[in-house]
């Protein structure tokens, strides 16, 4: 495969070398294909959530194909890896061995910490070989800052920036008195349990905790008997960081057993889940994120044309952003060698979708605004019907990026 | 107390379901010798026949039509290859169920794709069975459909989904209808003798074969009804044979392999043993200090004494899998002592 593009990617070159008109303008980088190896699920429980992250990918990158600042071609060539870190690693192995330069993961931090501790591995061991690799959706904190590496950027707000949000919204709610957590067993679910505690402490210390729980990763497809025990507890409230099939059971579940409490989340948005909220959960279902389906302008044509498209949601509109960030980098660097590009990346401001984002220079975590949002029937000022069920996310609360902005312990160890 | 009464009802419903898998497994098992590794795949098989017919003539009739296909293939692979193999010994016929396992797996991974299918319950399935109505002036009672507003203002009203009450329902009636069928009719006489004297069977002028492809059919409907039922319930993805398929094990080993009253006490243990532990907070540590004895946190065992039951209740149906082997290896109404 590698011998067939690379001529053709050289074709390219030469073609778009022509058709400049200034010389000036044509920089080295341009004409040439950037391969992204795409790691995440394709099949399983989170197989929806993967396979619409990959469609949104090969749409954003076929946008950006068309026209962007360096002039590159965007390729990406996706991975399963199951949710698995073993398996992402087999990934990230084949990827390398193809020779692509740039990886994408998001779904699970457990898989992006072994990539994370991959991909240092082999850039000190293969100086001139770098791999960059762009994480959209894995949030660990931990990932920005005790195992912060220079070749890791994030796109998506990481836990304690979305619990920062979440709870600077409950602190105002002042019929919350009793909280249950529940969330997945592994880096995420742990991370979310410790800061919603420890914020809510913080801001609204009458808050009760009235129960906590971790659940196997996509494998529990029964949560019946946690619903029993949220409800025996007497909350009024859960906050969960599940996502995927976690979110949608669980969410089934409670509107099974008539559970009548709110839910704060970090993924209702995700795959799947809109469809299991149902009418049912209209009202009580809130998620926050760096974005929400009714922000209109041009994210919101980009909605429409891909739903027109695939009958399908483009929602992880982080990929957007990541997209913008790569190319601007791109032509700053004036390369697409991701050595290059790294450095290009730290800072980088920019106007996206949603407002201002910055590459944090020192944890390489991005900054942006945050929103929360709530589940309920489409109306004229939120008219994207989700997942075409007539029901939306609305906004209630929109957080400049200072407010959700949690400080980084990161040493990044930059290379010499 | 609603939350018990719930909670109970969960696990006896998931046990139930267990029940109609286990069911044909141990009867393939203790007349054929066979332990059919494939069994959960016919029960996966089931969920996706019973979606695709269901898209096709709705819920109700593919409750009846995706058993029998299931049941259908279940006969002709042990006419086509079971019986061939049977000649080469128990191993021979335990590695192609192996081999068909996976054949299956990779056959409704091509058809269906990897990912959840939409296989949604009917709606009249759809809806409460019935509202626990939990009062502090009335104590509990039962509602049956949606209680209305008014009386869940004041008490705690907990719904219990009819899919789940329709799960209980069915294997019921299947139980019932499997002891008729086994204890009451001449079919259940000619199993039953084939069971345990085949060779004086034949010699009796009965086709043991044929009773062997039957029953090996009838096992796999009794799995792809389940499968329409379980798939309806909780989800239909290619994960599920394998998620249902080690439990069923532990389930026809603890029950004691070739018993239906093993396979229906094992089942209902060990779909308690799966959902009310989780609900349940407290550890060793705690237990130890209702006796009034103190455990210090330096301890050695501390570490895995703080674990709760609800922490732990994962492991809890392999654990009793490994301690029924070491104490009673035939399992607890088990009547082979092989």
């Amino acid at each position: 495969m590698t011998f067939l593009k690379k001529p053709l990617a050289l074709a390219a070159a030469l073609a778009l070398a022509c058709l400049a008109l200034h010389p000036g303008a044509a920089s080295a980088q341009k004409g040439e294909t950037v391969r992204i190896a795409w790691i995440d699920p394709l099949s399983g429980l989170m197989a929806p959530i993967g396979q619409n992250q990959l469609k949104s990918f090969q749409y954003i990158a076929e946008l950006f194909n068309r026209s962007n600042l360096a002039g590159v071609k965007f390729e990406i060539v996706p991975f399963d890896n199951k949710v698995s870190p073993a398996e992402s690693l087999t990934a990230l192995k084949s990827a390398i061995d193809q020779n692509i330069r740039y990886v994408t993961q998001g779904d699970g931090s457990g898989s992006a910490g072994a990539l994370v501790d991959a991909i240092n591995k082999n850039n000190e061991r293969n100086p001139g070989k770098e791999v960059l690799f762009m994480n959209y959706a894995a949030v660990d904190p931990d990932l920005t800052n005790s195992k912060c590496s220079y070749w890791h950027f994030r796109l998506d707000a990481d836990t304690s920036m979305k619990m920062e949000a979440l709870t600077t919204y409950i602190k105002d709610q002042k019929d919350i008195h009793k909280v249950y957590i529940i969330g997945q067993n592994y880096a995420h679910g742990v991370q979310v349990a410790k800061y919603a505690k420890a914020d809510l402490a913080r801001k609204r210390p009458d808050i009760q905790i009235v129960g906590e729980d971790l659940h196997p990763l996509a494998k529990v497809t029964d949560f019946a008997p946690y619903v029993a025990k949220i409800k025996a507890s007497g909350a009024d409230t859960v906050i969960t960081g599940n996502w995927g099939s976690d979110l949608s059971l669980l969410v089934k579940a409670a509107n099974e057993a008539g559970l009548d409490v709110r839910f704060f989340t970090y993924y209702a948005n995700n795959a799947g889940t809109p469809t299991a909220l149902g009418a049912g959960a209209a009202g009580r279902v809130y998620f926050v994120g760096y974005g929400h389906p009714n922000m209109g302008g041009q994210i919101g044509k980009l909605q429409a044309d891909f739903k027109a498209k695939f009958n399908d949601d483009f929602y992880v509109a982080d990929i957007y952003a990541e997209f913008q960030l790569l190319s601007e980098a791109m032509a700053k660097a004036k390369s697409t060698d991701p050595n290059k590009v790294a450095a290009a990346l730290e800072g980088l401001r920019l106007k996206s979708y949603n407002g201002d984002i910055e590459m944090r220079k020192t944890d390489h975590q991005l900054q942006q605004d945050l929103w929360i949002s709530v589940w309920q029937k489409t109306d004229a000022k939120n008219p994207y019907s989700v997942e075409n069920t007539g029901y939306t996310f609305a906004p209630v609360a929109h957080y400049d990026a200072y407010v959700a902005s949690t400080p980084t312990s990161c040493q990044m160890k930059r290379p010499a | 107390m609603d939350q018990t009464v719930i909670n109970i009802l969960n696990g006896l419903s998931s046990g139930l379901l267990l029940f109609m898998l286990s069911s044909g497994l141990t009867l393939i098992f203790s007349m054929m010798g066979v332990l059919n590794f494939a069994h959960a795949g016919f029960y996966m098989l089931g969920a996706y026949v019973g979606y695709a017919t269901s898209r096709i003539v709705g819920f109700w009739p593919a409750l009846a039509v995706a058993p029998l296909v299931v049941g259908v293939l279940g006969a002709v692979f042990e006419r086509a290859c079971l019986r061939r193999v049977h000649r080469f010994g128990n191993v021979a016929e335990l590695l192609v169920t192996f081999g068909l396992s996976y054949l299956i797996l990779e056959a409704v991974q091509v058809v269906w794709g990897r990912a959840p299918v939409a296989f949604d319950p009917p709606a009249l399935l759809a809806q409460p069975a019935f509202t626990l109505v939990q009062s502090a002036g009335t104590g509990l009672s039962l509602v049956f459909g949606h209680a209305d507003a008014a009386t869940c203002a004041h008490a705690a009203c907990t719904t219990f989904p009819a899919t789940r009450a329709f799960m209980m329902g069915i294997a019921l009636l299947m139980l019932l209808a499997l002891w008729l069928l086994l204890r009451h009719t001449r079919v259940g006489l000619v199993i039953q003798a084939a069971l345990t004297h085949p060779e004086m069977a034949e010699a009796l002028g009965h086709n043991v074969p044929r009773v062997f492809m039957l029953v090996f059919g009838a096992g796999c409907a009794l799995a792809g009804l389940a499968g329409v039922i379980g798939g309806a319930t909780f989800i239909t993805e290619p994960a599920m044979a394998a998620s249902v398929g080690s439990i069923l094990f532990v389930v026809v080993v603890v029950g004691g392999t070739g018993s239906l009253v093993g396979a229906f006490v094992g089942s209902l243990l060990i779909g308690l043993l799966q959902t009310v532990p989780l609900t349940v907070d407290k550890s060793l540590v705690d237990a130890a200090s209702a006796l009034g004895w103190q455990v210090s946190p330096d301890g050695v065992a501390y570490p895995l004494m703080k674990l709760t039951l609800a922490q732990v209740a994962p492991i809890l149906p392999y654990l009793l899998l490994v301690l029924v082997l070491i104490v009673r290896p035939r399992g607890l109404f088990g009547t082979r002592d092989d």
